[in-house]
């Protein structure tokens, strides 16, 4: 800063020193309310480092003087959530699920909260419209591997298929290649009657052959008429829906290498509400039996 | 001393053209007590305005049962607004657009006519100012005393009177959010829980903003509102014509103005004595003698003081008289007032609000009591079933806008071998009979199946129609059915 204070001779302000091609700052005062506010707001920060978590230690962090923090606040507001369904969680865990539909207040109830549980723990494999894939079932039609009652259904998303649970159920597709159970001409003999059930084209003696391979190895599981058996969640063979895929090619694949897909068991991930909401979401998608 | 029968009063206009300074302090304004014809017409529409806003909320009106029995309501729990015989729901407030458009052109219709009769005689910032003004006038005296009193050192007595003014002030505010209140909830009601302190918190929040506001712009800003942060009168004078009514000072007969002793001669001079009565009389703080200004009101009460010095030194009324800017050069004092009513300007106006009046009231007679959406599941887009036909789903929401339970058959008709269903009940329920609530919106999931071998393409023109069973009225809506690539 220079010494010699130098006024400015039309407004009598004192300058800062400072000159751009002529032109001198003038040294003029921050607004009063402007330097109030300043003031204010260190003020008011200092009372809030006392008041609120501020300052990051090395391992830890200042708590505050109410002990407030935002994920505590999370906590209660969820444990509120949870709370204000008080009533319909207790109804809903009563009710024989068979019997919610008559019930609108916890139906509804269910279904909300189905619709939310689906997308966030069902909808990976299923799909966000509960469509399905190659693989993994669509859950809109009327075809079930395992029953489409809202009990059976429940118990699918209790225990899972194929999964870690005790209780879970098991059906396996045997590889009939890949076991040596049967030779490749079977199998596409075999693979060639299975489509004839649902639709034409096939030659009739490879037809005719592959029934008999069918009678043989498969119509333990199918069936005899090949319209499948749920203790095994073995599928019908003879209506349009195909579980991995129609084609010649995905049936000769699939009975040559097998299949197991997972569903995982839901029991012990999730409450029982929440599986009973989303077993009533499922159900009401349009194909529940 | 000047010998006269009128007083000369020492005021000077604040909103003075010449004073005006960029950022200045407000000057506060004290104005004095008019009496007259059109001070009479204020106190009338001010008693008519404020019964309407306060009485209002608390007119009855049976609807039976299930339906909320207060005459005008705004109703946003249930998403209904209520007005007499009418009653809106969320998809109809257009009409408030018709009724924004209705008081636009009113207010462009009254202007066009009577110059801003709104400001002067309507406005709630006018008609407040007036009553904050009456209670300052009843506590503090008129003019001249409050001046005394503003310019007196602090004492018992002015405490007194300051602390009463501002307390019937803050009275009037919280009588005025009350009364705001009232006509989004039902009214006795909301009294009871006001004063039990069960009423929402939105409750209280309304009626102390509308307070604050109340208190603060007809106790504190007053003119300042209208000059500075009002849009209407920068609008309004564009509505204004050379034949719109307007508060007028004749110069070609009041000029040159001067004082006047009794019995002098009126010959070579005008009629103004200049007295200022109508500059002490102004809430707006003008001099009406300039001409017509931005901060004029046209409340006329200059007119009331003018006419009333006129009486007394025996002068025609009408020095300062509602005119129109054709006709304020004219200095005959007995000429008649001429106003063309019917002008381009009005017709139009005219025109206009009875278009859209016609509109709102064909609109309403012919409102529709049962409304019909079909939204179709767009995920999946459709489902192949078990036997190889296509299904698709819906949401088919009814609206009965009755007040009693109506019953709705709904039929799905455009393809060969169409099934269709709802999923309400039970898993298949094909009575296809919806029950709807009175005034409600009944939701149901229509599901459609065809036959894979019946659809010509991937998208089909499907009728959904619901039909009232006992009315009949129908309501039908077009939809389409998705299926596979064909």
């Amino acid at each position: 800063m220079s010494d010699n204070i130098e006024k400015d001779e039309f407004s009598g302000t004192q300058t800062t020193g400072h000159e751009w091609d002529g032109i001198k700052e003038l040294d003029t005062p921050m607004p009063r309310w402007w330097l109030w506010t300043m003031y204010a707001t260190i003020i008011w920060s200092i009372g809030y480092w006392v008041v609120m978590p501020a300052w990051p230690l090395v391992t830890d962090y200042t708590k505050g003087m109410f002990g407030y923090s935002s994920r505590g606040v999370l906590e209660q507001e969820l444990a509120a959530a949870v709370d204000a369904h008080s009533v319909d969680r207790a109804a809903l865990v009563t009710m024989e699920l068979s019997n919610v539909k008559s019930d609108p207040q916890t139906y509804q109830f269910a279904l909300s909260g189905g619709k939310s549980a689906f997308a966030v723990n069902c909808s990976q494999c299923h799909g966000s419209g509960a469509q399905g894939a190659a693989g993994f079932p669509n859950l809109n039609d009327d075809d079930w591997l395992w029953g489409g009652s809202v009990d059976q259904i429940y118990e699918t998303i209790k225990y899972g298929i194929r999964s870690d649970h005790e209780d879970t159920r098991v059906g396996d597709m045997p590889a009939f290649l890949d076991d040596e159970l049967l030779e490749k001409d079977q199998i596409n003999d075999v693979a060639d009657y299975v489509l004839s059930l649902s639709q034409s084209g096939q030659s009739a003696e490879a037809v005719a052959r592959g029934k008999e391979v069918y009678m043989e190895n498969c119509a333990s599981c199918h069936g005899e008429n090949a319209k499948g058996l749920r203790e095994f969640g073995a599928p019908n063979l003879t209506d349009a829906i195909w579980f991995y895929g129609g084609d010649k090619a995905t049936i000769v694949r699939t009975i040559s290498k097998g299949r197991a897909n997972v569903m995982p068991a839901w029991e012990g991930r999730l409450d029982d509400v929440t599986i009973r909401q989303m077993t009533l979401f499922v159900h009401s998608l349009g194909g529940g039996e | 001393m000047v010998e006269s029968a009128v007083e000369n009063v020492d005021v000077r206009p604040v909103n003075k053209k010449e004073n005006r300074a960029l950022f200045e302090r407000r000057e506060k304004i004290q104005p004095k007590k008019a009496r007259g014809d059109f001070r009479r017409l204020k106190w009338i529409i001010m008693a008519v305005t404020l019964t309407i806003y306060y009485v209002t909320p608390w007119i009855r009106w049976d609807r039976g049962e299930g339906a909320p029995d207060q005459a005008v309501l705004v109703d946003f729990a249930r998403e209904r607004f209520y007005f007499f015989l009418i009653e809106l729901w969320p998809q109809e407030v257009y009409y408030i657009t018709g009724l924004l458009i209705i008081a636009a052109v009113s207010l462009f219709l009254v202007t066009a006519l009577f110059g801003r009769a709104w400001c002067g005689y309507s406005c709630p910032q006018t008609v407040w100012t007036d009553l904050f003004i009456f209670v300052e006038r009843l506590i503090e005296g008129d003019r001249n005393a409050r001046l005394k009193l503003d310019k007196a050192p602090m004492s018992m007595s002015k405490l007194t009177k300051r602390v009463t003014k501002h307390a019937i002030w803050l009275l009037i505010g919280v009588l005025t959010g009350g009364a705001w209140v009232f006509y989004f909830a039902d009214a006795p009601t909301l009294l009871v829980d006001l004063f039990t302190l069960e009423a929402a918190v939105i409750a209280y929040a309304s009626v102390a903003t509308l307070t604050a506001t109340t208190y603060v712009f007809g106790g504190l800003m007053r003119e300042q509102v209208c000059t500075y942060m009002c849009p209407w009168p920068r609008i309004q004078g564009a509505m204004v014509g050379d034949e719109s009514l307007t508060v007028t000072y004749h110069g070609a007969r009041g000029e040159p103005r001067g004082p006047h002793k009794k019995g002098q001669s009126w010959e070579n001079r005008g009629h103004c004595i200049d007295c200022n009565q109508c500059v002490a009389v102004c809430p707006m703080g003008i001099d009406i003698r300039d001409g017509l200004q931005m901060e004029c009101i046209t409340c006329a009460l200059c007119i009331d003081a003018c006419n009333d010095v006129m009486d007394k030194i025996d002068l025609p009324r009408g020095l300062i008289s509602y005119d129109t800017y054709a006709g304020q050069f004219d200095g005959n004092p007995e000429k008649k007032l001429k106003v063309r009513l019917i002008r381009p300007r009005t017709i139009a106006y005219g025109a206009i609000l009875a278009f859209v009046g016609a509109i709102m009231l064909f609109t309403l007679l012919n409102r529709s009591i049962l409304d019909v959406n079909v939204i179709r599941d767009r995920n999946p887009l459709f489902v192949t079933l078990s036997d190889g036909s296509i299904r698709n789903g819906y949401t088919v929401k009814i609206l009965n806008k009755l007040h009693e339970v109506r019953k709705y058959h709904v039929e799905v008709t455009g393809s060969a071998g169409l099934q269709s269903w709802f999923q309400k009940e039970g898993p298949k329920d094909h009575t296809m009979i919806v029950t709807v609530p009175g005034d409600s919106v009944s939701s149901v999931k229509l599901f459609v199946s065809i036959p894979a071998a019946n659809l010509k393409s991937k998208s089909t023109d499907l009728d959904v129609t619901v039909v009232d069973r006992e009315t009949g009225e129908t309501d039908t809506q077009n939809t389409s059915f998705k299926g596979p690539e064909k």
